[in-house]
């Protein structure tokens, strides 16, 4: 069957049964590797894209279900050598140890950013919650966070935002 | 229009005099007698009691009745302190916000004496005299014996006092207007002190004492009639509503694919998910978070007492659906909600998946599937829900990002003939609509 995907702007045709998950298809038939397998669970969150500009968990969405809707991921936030700013901050800070669930981590907060350029502490806190970092990097992933809050919002200086 | 023939003003003058007078006087008395069945005094303020007044074995019988009693769940705002009220409590009148109970003297109750606590406990008369709703299930708590209204009492005064000045209802006209309570209390408030059966054993006469006094089950579990009053009778604990979700039945009329037994319910109230009935979500997750803390022997006395109110189920052999032929003619009736079963769901719910192997409950004695109304199958779906014991607890992550409300209802459609052989679900994309578009509110 013949499935329609709109990734990170563009369209891809794709014969596939609809009720792969779309993490497969991202990785093997579209060859963006950045959302991982983590759980296949919907527990860790390391799979986290955006479907209609909401989080949601790629190992758990069956492609059929997103066909013609817009998926985001975190290749279409910016590149290796144009990084946005999320991925950014995530650079400056090194919140990335081993690395496996930062895609996910960037992911779900640039929803939160999308949604509320100025969360505060306990509303960062809150909605990353769903998303797990195994090497325990997220107190470095939530300066991340509250660095590209000040740096968006240009007010703060980077000094400010370590505290 | 017609006119009407009893017209007592078109009669001569000293007729009409006496009508007027005679209907003001009636008036009168009448509002008078109201006012003076809704008036009830203001009771003396008292000094907030040291914690020292209190024996530590009252204390902690306070802490396991009050966790019985879930008085945390209604009087904790979302991420708000404990007891400090504050929660939004929708019910078809309108939102009533939950009160402090911290023994702060201003906005909590730092100056109640137990007389007043008591007072409010069951008759819902707040200090001050003003009448309280019965969102505070004092027709509940007018069954709990005095020496545990002290322990409750002791365990709430010595908590930690906090400044949470209550938040003003949002209630439909003219329900703003207190004193109209006493009339709801004249018709629905007569229950008393808890009697034990003596033809049943200690072990049910606690569990029905706990579940009909504090624990108040058929809050949930029973109807309510027009004026918000639980039906009692025949109609007790035959299924209720609670914040959207269907409260399923727990007398004869049961939905349960497996009876329930005390040993099932037991592991449900204990650890929020049973093998053979499914998981607590919704407003029963947080009920399942205080009974786990609670007493063991009180959580195995409810379940006795819950038990027994289905044991006159008829048709109490476990039902073996014929699966794999269903899952064959739910596929080929459902394609669509098939596909998206085997995309989302199957990783934890078919045979063999990881979850499986560990005792969760297989979809096919799910109440949740056996239900008249999709309510609970589709919110599950949608919003997911957290494991109300702690991380090891039962969870499932919530769908409302990746599915339409379309596939929602193809999916439950599927779920529905797959595993129940009960009618199918109508109208499943407007209940998915309405889920949702509750969840965007704030």
């Amino acid at each position: 069957m013949t499935v329609t995907l709109t990734v990170n702007g563009a369209d891809h045709a794709l014969d596939v049964d609809p009720a792969t998950p779309l993490l497969y298809v991202l990785r093997d038939d579209l060859e963006l590797n950045g959302a991982k397998y983590g759980c296949g669970l919907g527990q860790c969150g390391a799979c986290t894209v955006h479907i209609d500009g909401k989080p949601a968990f790629s190992c758990l969405t069956p492609v059929g279900a997103v066909a013609g809707r817009r998926i985001r991921t975190v290749e279409g936030l910016g590149s290796a050598g144009a990084p946005g700013l999320l991925q950014q901050a995530f650079e400056t800070e090194q919140a990335a140890q081993c690395g496996y669930c930062i895609a996910g981590m960037i992911m779900r907060a640039q929803a939160l950013l999308d949604r509320n350029p100025d969360p505060d502490e306990a509303q960062i806190r809150a909605h990353m919650q769903t998303n797990l970092c195994r090497c325990g990097t997220h107190m470095r992933i939530l300066r991340a966070i509250r660095r590209a809050v000040a740096l968006r919002k240009g007010t703060q200086s980077a000094q400010e935002v370590r505290r | 229009m017609k006119r009407t023939r009893w017209a007592p003003w078109r009669a001569g003058r000293g007729t009409a005099g006496r009508w007027v007078a005679g209907g003001v006087l009636v008036c009168l008395v009448g509002i008078g007698a109201f006012l003076g069945i809704a008036y009830r005094s203001g009771l003396p303020p008292v000094s907030p009691p040291k914690v020292e007044t209190f024996p530590a074995e009252t204390l902690a019988r306070g802490a396991a009745l009050a966790a019985i009693g879930d008085c945390i769940v209604c009087h904790t705002a979302d991420g708000g302190v404990p007891y400090a009220g504050g929660r939004a409590l929708a019910t078809p009148f309108g939102t009533l916000y939950s009160t402090n109970i911290t023994p702060d003297p201003e906005t909590g109750i730092g100056t109640w004496s137990t007389d007043a606590f008591k007072r409010a406990m069951r008759d819902g008369v707040s200090r001050d005299g003003s009448h309280l709703y019965p969102a505070l299930p004092y027709d509940h708590y007018r069954q709990v014996h005095d020496g545990d209204l002290d322990a409750i009492y002791a365990f709430l005064m010595t908590r930690a006092p906090v400044v949470a000045p209550a938040r003003a209802n949002d209630l439909i006209f003219p329900l703003g207007f207190r004193p109209l309570l006493a009339g709801w209390k004249l018709l629905f408030l007569h229950q008393e002190e808890f009697t034990p059966r003596p033809d049943r054993d200690a072990a049910w006469n606690r569990g029905a004492y706990l579940a009909e006094g504090l624990g108040h089950c058929s809050g949930c579990h029973s109807p309510r009639n027009l004026a918000g009053a639980e039906e009692t009778g025949t109609k007790a604990y035959s299924g209720g509503l609670a914040e959207g979700w269907a409260a399923p039945a727990l007398n004869g009329s049961s939905p349960a694919a497996v009876p329930w037994t005390a040993d099932s319910l037991f592991t449900y109230l204990r650890t929020g998910v049973d093998g053979r009935h499914g998981a607590a979500a919704g407003p029963m997750g947080p009920v399942v978070h205080g009974l786990s803390r609670a007493p063991e022997a009180d959580v195995r006395a409810i379940a006795t007492y819950i038990a027994s109110l289905s044991a006159d189920r008829p048709g109490t052999a476990p039902k073996t659906p014929a699966l794999p032929e269903r899952t064959a003619e739910a596929a080929r009736v459902n394609p669509a909600g098939a596909s998206l079963f085997a995309g989302a769901c199957a990783g934890c719910h078919e045979d063999g998946a990881p979850m499986m192997t560990q005792g969760r409950p297989g979809l096919s004695t799910v109440t949740a599937l056996q239900l008249d109304r999709p309510d609970n199958a589709i919110r599950a779906i949608l919003q997911g829900f957290h494991a109300p014991t702690g991380p090891a607890g039962p969870a499932m992550p919530p769908f409302a990002a990746s599915l339409t409300d379309t596939q929602v209802a193809d999916l439950a459609a599927y779920l529905r003939s797959r595993f129940s052989d009960r009618p199918a679900w109508t109208a499943l994309e407007t209940a998915a609509a309405t889920v949702r578009q509750e969840e965007s509110q704030p």
